[in-house]
């Protein structure tokens, strides 16, 4: 949806100046994808993007804080992150799930540092997002919906559908409960993935038009801006760790709701 | 009223959303400190859900914001 610009706008944007010789500063253009290299599977276009480029180089990052320091019985400051990482998501695990946690920590932690690692990179100016697409917010999001709904299937059977009964509510009003709770299950999904996305395409999108304020203010009066802008950064830091942390305790109040059927 | 015109209003209309992420946001924030000045001890085991009902409010008031973006640069 981001590259919706004309063309003759893109090449525009990319000089910085539009038709009448005027600053103009295309918020959009930075969640352009491109493609790298050119592959297709039979029909299917699977060319490699710059939005594939950063993912690999995500999982390249994770990958390195994880498994780089050297493994000592004082650790050092990289493996104190590597630590810290994995207590703080062992700790969540442990306190909504309990006991039948261990099995998912693989997946959750996984999950969880992907879409850090994922948000902090894209916090690198003139980097790519991987997280600012549906596409790849929702490809994570259905993973954790299709997990947790064949993990409550395999533990509980036909039982899971009592997830969808509430208990202890008048039987008048239990149709229509029943329906709710239906519909809120499958908008589960499309909640937790267009979280992630619109937090961050709206985030660096502001980024950038308070960018285009400092350039367009010029030096007279762009610190103003400039000052917001160093705020809003910070404060863009700490939803891109925000957004990482909710996405997994929500994968993680789900994967309770189907090991540990409540209602 | 020419349809562009139309589509920018909407668009406007669609973020007026972001109003209640901001109510949302400064009522956790606001309940919060007030809870944390009246019992402080038991502040920090609430930090999580505190870090966990600012991301739900901000995210339900960023919907409105992607029906804009969406009125703006689908249709």
């Amino acid at each position: 949806m981001a590259a919706q610009t004309s063309g003759s706008g893109t090449e525009l944007a990319a000089t910085g100046l539009d038709e009448t010789g005027g600053l103009h500063i295309d918020p959009m253009h930075q969640f352009e994808i491109h493609s790298l290299a050119n592959i297709s599977l039979g029909d299917l276009n699977a060319d490699f993007t710059n939005s594939s480029l950063w993912m690999v180089v995500t999982v390249i990052v994770a990958s390195l804080i994880m498994l780089l320091p050297a493994a000592r019985l004082v650790p050092g400051r990289m493996q104190s992150i590597a630590e810290i990482a994995y207590e703080f998501v062992a700790n969540m695990m442990r306190s909504t799930i309990g006991e039948g946690a261990r099995p998912f920590f693989p997946f959750v932690f996984t999950l969880f540092m992907f879409i850090l690692v994922a948000n902090m990179l894209g916090m690198i100016p003139y980097s790519f997002t991987v997280t600012s697409h549906l596409s790849v917010t929702l490809g994570l999001a259905l993973a954790v919906f299709i997990l947790a709904t064949v993990v409550g299937f395999v533990k509980h059977g036909f039982g899971y559908l009592k997830l969808f009964v509430p208990s202890g509510v008048p039987v008048v009003l239990l149709p229509l409960l029943t329906v709710i709770e239906v519909i809120s299950y499958f908008t589960r999904p499309i909640s937790l993935s267009v979280r992630l996305f619109a937090n961050m395409l709206a985030g660096h999108t502001m980024l950038k038009v308070f960018g285009g304020f400092v350039v367009g203010l010029g030096v007279l009066a762009g610190w103003l801006p400039l000052a917001a802008m160093v705020g809003i950064t910070g404060l863009e830091f700490l939803v891109s760790f925000l957004q990482a942390y909710v996405f997994a305790v929500l994968t993680c109040i789900y994967l309770n709701d189907a090991i540990n059927l409540h209602h | 009223m020419e349809a562009e015109a139309a589509k920018f209003i909407g668009a406007g209309l669609a973020s007026i959303a972001l109003v209640g992420a901001g109510l949302g946001i400064g009522m956790i924030f606001g309940n919060y400190l007030q809870g944390a000045l009246r019992n402080p001890a038991a502040a920090p085991g609430q930090f999580a859900n505190l870090l966990l009902g600012f991301a739900l409010a901000e995210a339900t008031g960023l919907f409105g914001l992607v029906i804009a973006l969406i009125i703006l640069f689908v249709f």
